[in-house]
Formats: C-alpha cells, structure tokens, sequence
C-alpha cells in the first residue's frame, strides 16, 4: 500500500515538475472548443443542442494528446524495468499509474468542461451532466489508452499508431457519454440510464485494462 | 496435429492441399454464383437486389471467422509462442479487413435502393465499422514492428483485446432496434428463410470459406517463407562480416 502510495506521489511529483502535461492538455481543450464555432457558424441554437457532444469529442482527444507519455519517460530511463521487477505487481503498478496521469490529464477537463459549457450556450443542468459524465467516463480513456501506450510505447514513432489503435474502442464511453450528457440537458431518456452505464464502462476497464497494459508492457522485450 | 505445426511439413502439406482447395473453391463459387444470378428467385419485396445478400453475408460471415482464426492464434502466439501461429495472425488480418469491407461496401449498396441511404448509424454496421477500424490497426501495427516476434505478441494481445467487439456483432440486432434485419439463418428453431434462398446462399457461404482458407494458406507460407529470407540475409551478412574480419 505505501509502495502505491509512494509510486502516486512520485507520478504527481514528475508531472508537476516536467511541467506541460495538464496545462498544455485544457489549453488543446480550449483551442477544439473555439474552432468548432468556426467550423459550423456561431448560431447558438445549433451550438447548445450538440455543446455536449462537442465537449465530449473536444475532451476525447485532448485526453489521447497525453497518453504517449504515460509510459514513455519510464521506458527510457528505465524506471519501467525497475517498477517491473520490484515486488508491487505490475498491474497494480499500471492502475496506480493510471489513476496519476487521470489526475493530471482528465480530472482538470472536468473542472473546466462546465466553464466552457458556457461558451458553447449549454445550459445549466445540461452543464452538470456533461461534468458528471465526464467525471465517469473519462477514467475509461485512460485505462484503455494504457493498454495503447503499452503496446507502442518501444515503437519509434507510436504516437499515431496509439491513436489508430485507441480510439475504435472508445466508441462506447462517447456515446454513453454524450447520451447522458445530452439526457440531462432534456431528453427523451431517464439520465442515470446511460450514466450508470457510463460507470460500468468504466469500472469494466478498470478492471480488465490493466492485465491487457501489463502483458503488453512484459512483451516489450 | 503437431507434426504440421512444424513450419517444414506444414509447407508441404499446403503444396499438397492447395490444389485440390482451390478446385473446390472455384467449383462451389461457380455453382453458387450460378444460382444466385439465374436459379434463386427474386424478392417479392426487394426485386432482384436480394441476390447482393449472396456475397454479403458470407462476407459477413468471414469477416468475423478471419477473426476468430486470429483470436486462435493469437492464444498460440501467447501460451506457446508458435511460429505458425505468428504466421497464422500476421496473414488473417489483412484478409479480415477486405472481407469486411466487402461486406461493409455490398451492404451499402443494398442499402441504397433499400433503406434509401447509403450508411446508418446503426449498432451493426457501427460495430462492424469498428470491427473494420480493429483490423486496419492491426496491420498498422504489424508494419510498424520489425521484429516479427514482437510484433506477433504485441499484435496478439491487441487482438485479444478486440474481441471484446465480436460478440457486440452478433447480437447487436438483437440488443437494440437496428434497422439491419435479426438473424435469420443461424438461429435458435431453424432459419427462417426459404429453401430456395438457403441453398444458393449456403454454397456461397461454404464457398467463400475455401475461398478465405486458400488465401489464408498461402499467406501463412509467404509469411515462413519472407522469415526465412530475413533470416538468410542475416546470416549472409554476418558471413560476410566474418569475411572481412579475417
């Protein structure tokens, strides 16, 4: 338990100090949300009825911008060797992980989403659901991201790879995701049927991703 | 069983079956081709678009087999670390992507004149355009390692994770309201389709299975055989590098 609370710490410390990570992660966020107004026209109307989804695909992406680095630093010098072989588990090693980088990378996107909800003229309860579904469904894209960085993070340019490989299993989290996020702004559908569904999602990956993560971070060599 | 999974006696078991796979391939396509076009009736409904569905579900069909294979030898790649079975995954994928997009391209044309659109959002052909998306990141993948063995493992377990997607295909027409029509041949209390579209369609299906296995087997043996290669090459040059040292 220390060892995972050290290993957390240690994460946080470097994302701290290598700097980029989060920041630079709600700046990209920031830039998606301003081009699409461009892209479609400035009619609000238009903006607040698809605002959800359009955070969600904004929220999407900035999360798989960071992904590459989620084992990437550790591979090079090293550590990743060293955390392998020492007596915490792998997996739990890779959740441990995963939960930091979901710190730094997902957790400020759902702090900000609601504030630039409002630049995209949603509504208030339509506001806390995107929050909301956010907040469940974004430790899903970490978790299955982990598996994609694992598997590419000895490859010399994976970066693009990560991303083709990644995204064609995070169809399921964007449409409950924007389903429930759509629901709360008024709907057809109950909210907690596509957010509970949402949150199964994510305890699945949480529970599946990291043997998949970790099988591919033994087959490196 | 294991004598041919040694990469010498299955090269010759494929020379030997090869021929007589193809003939029965050519035959049965022939036939079922033949009663497609002139023999099963027209749709009372659908007119003569319904003999698309001739090609598209055994297409269907062997997009999701390609990957079963796959799944296979992705196990044999993993828990035995087979050579073969690096072989067999490294030659199915590309052959899953253009089935599937086979099936994926003769549904839109059915769809067309059908549902009057070329492409819904529904849960089949989304799951199957994912299924699609899956098969184009795995040989992405596979161009991207050099080094086929890691590469077969990395490939693996991203199979292994892809099958998560297999299940969501065929029972998506019946989780949800698809406009994509429900089973109606493999199906609890027989199928439902008549006699005289099942048997054109049945030979089609077998047909295109030799058609895949074919293809598949040659495939495997150009994967040995470009291993081979590479292996010869290395050594050539490790020869040569003895050579100059001397």
């Amino acid at each position: 338990m220390s060892a995972a609370l050290a290993l957390f710490k240690r994460e946080l410390r470097i994302a701290s100090r290598a700097g980029g990570g989060g920041a630079m992660g709600v700046v990209f966020f920031l830039i998606l949300i301003t081009i699409v107004p461009f892209a479609i026209g400035p009619d609000l109307n238009l903006l607040s009825r698809i605002g959800p989804a359009i955070l969600w695909i904004a929220a999407l992406l900035a999360m798989l911008l960071g992904l590459d680095r989620l084992f990437l630093g550790d591979h090079e010098d090293g550590s990743l060797d060293l955390l392998q072989m020492g007596a915490l588990p792998l997996e739990v090693v890779i959740v441990v992980k995963c939960l930091a980088h979901w710190a730094v990378t997902g957790l400020p996107l759902v702090i900000v989403a609601p504030l630039f909800g409002l630049m995209l003229a949603v509504e208030g309860d339509g506001l806390a659901g995107v929050a909301a579904s956010l907040l469940a469904g974004t430790p899903a894209l970490t978790l299955i991201g982990a598996i994609g960085a694992a598997l590419t993070v000895s490859l010399r340019r994976g970066g693009l790879l990560l991303a083709i490989l990644v995204l064609p299993f995070t169809v399921p989290v964007l449409i409950f995701g924007v389903s429930a996020a759509s629901a709360a702004s008024g709907g057809t559908v109950p909210f907690a049927t596509p957010f509970l569904i949402l949150c199964a999602l994510s305890l699945a990956a949480l529970a599946l991703a990291p043997f998949a993560a970790a099988a591919a971070l033994r087959s490196r060599d | 069983m294991l004598k041919y999974a040694n990469p010498t006696h299955f090269l010759r078991l494929v020379a030997a079956v090869l021929p007589w796979l193809w003939l029965a391939c050519v035959g049965l396509l022939g036939v079922g081709l033949y009663m497609t076009f002139f023999i099963a009736p027209a749709d009372y409904q659908q007119g003569d678009t319904v003999r698309i569905m001739y090609i598209h579900v055994p297409a269907a069909w062997l997009s999701m087999f390609a990957y079963s294979i796959m799944t296979l030898s992705a196990l044999g790649t993993l828990v035995w670390r087979h050579p073969l079975a690096d072989a067999a995954q490294q030659a199915a994928a590309p052959l899953g992507a253009v089935f599937t997009f086979i099936c994926l391209i003769t549904g839109s044309l059915w769809g067309k004149p059908m549902w009057g659109t070329w492409w819904v959002w529904d849960a089949r052909l989304t799951s199957v355009l994912v299924l699609f998306l899956i098969y184009l990141g795995l040989v992405a993948l596979w161009n991207t390692i050099e080094e086929p063995t890691k590469a077969a493992r990395t490939a693996a377990i991203f199979t292994l994770v892809g099958v998560v997607n297999i299940p969501i295909i065929k029972f998506s027409v019946d989780w949800w309201n698809t406009l994509h029509q429900p089973a109606s041949v493999m199906r609890m209390g027989g199928p439902t389709i008549h006699p005289t579209m099942l048997w054109p369609l049945l030979i089609m299906a077998v047909g295109a299975s030799l058609l895949f296995l074919a293809l598949h087997l040659m495939a495997v043996r150009n994967v040995i055989l470009q291993r081979r290669l590479r292996r010869l090459s290395y050594m050539a040059a490790q020869a040569g590098e003895q050579e100059m040292a001397s």
